[in-house]
Parts: C-alpha cells; structure tokens; sequence
C-alpha cells in the first residue's frame, strides 16, 4: 500500500507544472533548468551538448532519418504469411532511435536541418564518431529534460 | 564549414569529458556530489578507454 502513495502524488502534480520546463528544455538544451532559475546548471548543461552537436557537425556526422519501409514489409510480411528474406528489424530500429536522438537535441537539431546540413553517411572513423556525437548530445539533453521535469514537480531541488 | 579529423583517443576523451559533465549534473543533488561524481565518471571513461586501447593493442598482436 505505502509503494503506491509516490505514484499518486506524482500523477497529482498538474501538467501546466512541468510541460513549459521540460518543452523548453527539448529546445534550448538547458533552458528547462533556466526557467526553474538554476541558471548556473542551465548553463553547465547548455555547454557540453551544444558543443557535443557542434563537434559531431564539425566531424561531418550524418543524421539519422526514420525508415519503415522493412517494419512494413516485416509487419504485412507476417500479415499475409510470406516475411520478406531481406526484412531487417534492426535497421528499423537503428534508423528510428537515431532519428529521435537527433530530435532531442531540440533548436539544434531544426537549425541544422533548415540550414541545409545533410551529409551522408560515409565510411570513416571520424564520420562515424560524428554521427555518435550527433546522436550523444540528443541523448544528453534527454537526461537534462528528465532532470528539468523532476525539479518541476518538487522531486528534486 | 571546417572539418575536423580528431584521432580516437581525442575524439573518446571529448565524449568522456561531455557526458561526465551532464551526468554529474543530473544525477546529484549538490554541488560538490555533482563535481565528484562528475571526476569520478571521467575516470572512469579514460580508465576503461584506455584500458580497452591496451587489449586491443595486445589482441591484435
């Protein structure tokens, strides 16, 4: 009984609590903790994933896009009882994580993007850790809109 | 726009530096928890990177 009390609370706490802070963090890395006035840790967080993305662009990484075409192919495949030979689920899977990781880095991400950045994928070890690097710093900003929602809804200081 | 040609190392040790700096600020709760674990983490990353270069070094032969 006492294990389920946390979860009520939580599911107590308004939307309009946390929503401007964690959207804002998704756009401006940093800029949930920002409007919950933690500047000094809005700026530690906006330094590293800004400058994370900028290495991966400046190493020439390639962004991810969403492809379905196999999931379709595996899913209608199983449907009608013939899963094609070439079906892959893990560049399914690959292709989609890495396009939410490129997502989450938020005004970054949308900039590069209308700025025209589309480089391809290309075999390299520095291409390759740009791509990382790309992905990383989406993933980083993941941590700091959890951290942002958690300080909106009194979890932590 | 410059390209970078950053070797596996730097390019390792630039990740180890970013995500220790991020994970030690989310995961603590004050400011001198945040700067150890956020050390410790960098150690951590350039221990095992450079233990990992090693027994590469020596699996290759």
């Amino acid at each position: 009984m006492a294990a389920k009390e946390p979860t009520s609370k939580e599911a107590s706490v308004p939307v309009g609590q946390w929503l401007p802070a964690v959207a804002l963090a998704w756009i401006v890395p940093g800029g949930g903790h920002f409007l919950l006035k933690r500047r000094g840790r809005a700026a530690l967080l906006l330094t590293p994933v800004v400058l994370m993305f900028l290495f991966g662009v400046f190493m020439r990484g390639s962004m991810f896009s969403p492809q379905f075409g196999d999931l379709f192919a595996i899913v209608f495949g199983k449907f009608f009882g013939a899963v094609p030979q070439n079906a892959d689920l893990l560049s399914v899977l690959i292709n989609c994580g890495g396009f939410v990781g490129n997502l989450a880095s938020g005004f970054l991400y949308l900039m590069a993007s209308m700025l025209g950045y589309n480089q391809p994928d290309m075999a390299g070890a520095v291409y390759d850790y740009g791509t990382k690097f790309l992905v990383s710093a989406g993933l980083l900003n993941v941590l700091a809109m959890v951290d942002a929602y958690e300080i909106a809804i009194g979890k932590k200081s | 726009m410059p390209k970078m040609n950053l070797s596996h190392f730097e390019a390792s040790i630039l990740f180890a530096l970013f995500a220790s700096i991020v994970m030690g600020i989310v995961t603590k709760k004050t400011d001198s928890e945040r700067l150890r674990y956020g050390l410790y983490l960098f150690a951590c990353f350039v221990g095992t990177l450079i233990g990992l270069g090693w027994l590469m070094h020596f699996g290759h032969g």
